[in-house]
């Protein structure tokens, strides 16, 4: 199983510190899964022009490319102006219409106030289904108080983490049982 | 219509087109040479001839996986192998080429076929063309529109002035050869939506329309919308021809077809675009009002025919060789269009 970790923002260090957690959590928990971590801040990543995902070239192909070969996703993102930062909003849009057909994505965000706790129901949730995912429906929210010095202090916040990461995982092994059983029965 | 050398009376004209991919087959991961599927093309051209199919068309893909990028030489040669079958590019990517060349390749081509070849010029999906040609991206919409403008120009007018952003301006210029009647068909690439299809129908250029899976109600808008441009624009809607181009594969049964062809599709498209094809959408590509001709041969004619029911269009055009589909499978198909496909198409929609 692929697990792609996608820290969504190249503002600050409370979602790459989350997003660090979570890949921690994940080997930990699934020593087995293939996972890689995508944190936009280490990319040159160019904005969308519209053309298929396989004709960029350089760190805009190898992101794309790495999260279309996933399997599943957890993506981190802090809650800017009420809505998710430009720089992942680029990555979708980088992306097919359908590129979250048979992956699983959960959710992570990180934000300054509690008054954004609703953005992910409401933004990010209804991009990814548009784009087809399979959606983790709990996510973890994240508030500025549970951090200090570029960690996560608050033993809840670390406990729910771990409860999204396995949330991802047994939803993606089961979606892919589901599929399977169901293209079985096509017979071509 | 016989303007574009289509005469109704003779029923739907029933065409192939080949992308020119060059994929392995998903079957053994094996990939013949490029030498032998560009040979194979042209074997099937004689092929398609030889059981009646009236057209034969070419496309030009410039990235990893495709053969015929100068399709126009491969058209060329199909013209020398062929005698009647009609021969069109699909598509001929007009925005990254000098429309001054292309028809006097294509002229050249219709003299050496004796009147048989027709260009559709389209704007490319993938866009690998703009770079390895020198054109930038960022004039994707614009160097389609000025170019088809311009190959259209020539083809109206013997002596052409003209001037415009991307290309150095034409002055009494006079492009040469003229194809065999002095003009030639020149068709709009639309890519199955609505809005593509507006821009060919205020043009009052014929339209070829492509169309990947899905409910054939859908494309039936676009169709509409494209004859409502048309008229709107003062041209007769009567007199335009449409094309409709897409997946098509049969088998003695519709479960053996999606066997056979799936893996062929799904693979080569995750090579080419960069995903598969889903089963579940695949599978419901044999129902009848799918707009995939995917099935038994009856299945397949009553496909088309309900097709022409709602389109009303004048040439289905067929792609069957996508994704490393083995030649000798190829072959089977074309005779099973001859013999079995292509005559009760024929006799129900002749006039």
């Amino acid at each position: 199983m692929k697990i792609v970790g996608l820290s969504g923002s190249i503002v600050g260090s409370k979602t790459r510190t989350a997003m660090d957690y979570t890949m921690e959590s994940l080997e930990r928990q699934y020593p087995e899964a293939e996972t890689t971590l995508i944190d936009l801040a280490d990319y040159n990543i160019q904005f969308s022009d519209g053309r298929n995902y396989l004709d960029y070239d350089g760190d805009t192909k190898y992101v794309t490319e790495t999260i279309m070969n996933a399997d599943a996703i957890i993506i981190g993102t802090p809650i800017f102006q009420a809505s998710i930062p430009a720089t992942l909003k680029n990555i979708f849009d980088l992306l097919p219409v359908d590129a979250f057909r048979d992956k699983v994505v959960g959710m992570i965000a990180t934000a300054g106030s509690a008054k954004h706790y609703l953005i992910i129901e409401q933004h990010l949730k209804s991009i990814l289904g548009y784009m087809k995912a399979q959606i983790v429906q709990t996510y973890v929210f994240i508030e500025e108080v549970d951090f200090h010095r570029k960690e996560i202090v608050n033993h809840d916040v670390l406990a729910r983490i771990d409860r999204l990461v396995e949330d991802t995982v047994v939803l993606t092994e089961t979606y892919q049982e589901i599929k399977q059983k169901k293209e079985d029965q096509y017979d071509f | 219509m016989e303007k574009y050398r289509i005469n109704p009376d003779n029923g739907l004209e029933f065409g192939l087109y080949t992308l020119g991919d060059h994929l392995p087959n998903p079957n053994t991961g094996e990939r013949i040479p490029a030498e032998q599927r560009i040979h194979e093309i042209i074997e099937l051209s004689q092929l398609a001839e030889q059981a009646g199919i009236d057209f034969f068309s070419v496309g030009e893909s410039h990235q990893d996986y495709f053969t015929t990028q100068a399709h126009s030489v491969v058209l060329s040669a199909i013209a020398q192998a062929t005698e009647k079958i009609k021969i069109a590019s699909s598509s001929t990517i007009i925005s990254t080429l000098d429309p001054v060349r292309v028809y006097e390749d294509f002229a050249t081509i219709d003299l050496i076929s004796k009147g048989r070849a027709e260009i559709v010029a389209g704007r490319a999906s993938r866009v690998g063309n703009f770079e390895l040609l020198g054109y930038n991206l960022r004039d994707y919409e614009e160097l389609y529109e000025e170019k088809f403008e311009l190959l259209r120009q020539i083809n109206e007018e013997e002596v052409v002035n003209w001037s415009g952003k991307h290309r150095a301006p034409l002055k009494d210029a006079r492009v040469l050869p003229r194809p065999k009647d002095g003009w030639m068909p020149i068709w709009r690439a639309v890519g199955g939506s609505p809005t593509s299809a507006v821009k060919a129908g205020y043009a009052g250029v014929p339209m070829f329309m492509a169309h990947l899976g899905g409910p054939a109600t859908v494309f039936k808008r676009t169709v509409d919308a494209y004859r409502e441009a048309a008229s709107m624009n003062g041209y007769d809607p009567e007199q335009l021809p449409i094309a409709t181009a897409g997946f098509f594969y049969a088998a003695e049964t519709s479960q053996q077809a999606l066997k056979d062809l799936y893996p062929h599709i799904n693979e080569g498209m995750k090579k080419t675009n960069g995903q598969g094809f889903p089963k579940q959408n695949f599978a419901q590509g044999v129902d009848p009002h799918n707009v995939m001709n995917i099935g038994s041969p009856q299945q397949i004619i009553e496909k088309i025919l309900y097709q022409h029911e709602l389109f009303g269009h004048q040439r289905y055009i067929a792609q069957m060789d996508f994704g490393g589909m083995p030649f000798d499978q190829l072959a089977r198909n074309i005779e099973l269009i001859g013999s079995k496909i292509l005559p009760a198409i024929k006799k129900h929609t002749r006039r």
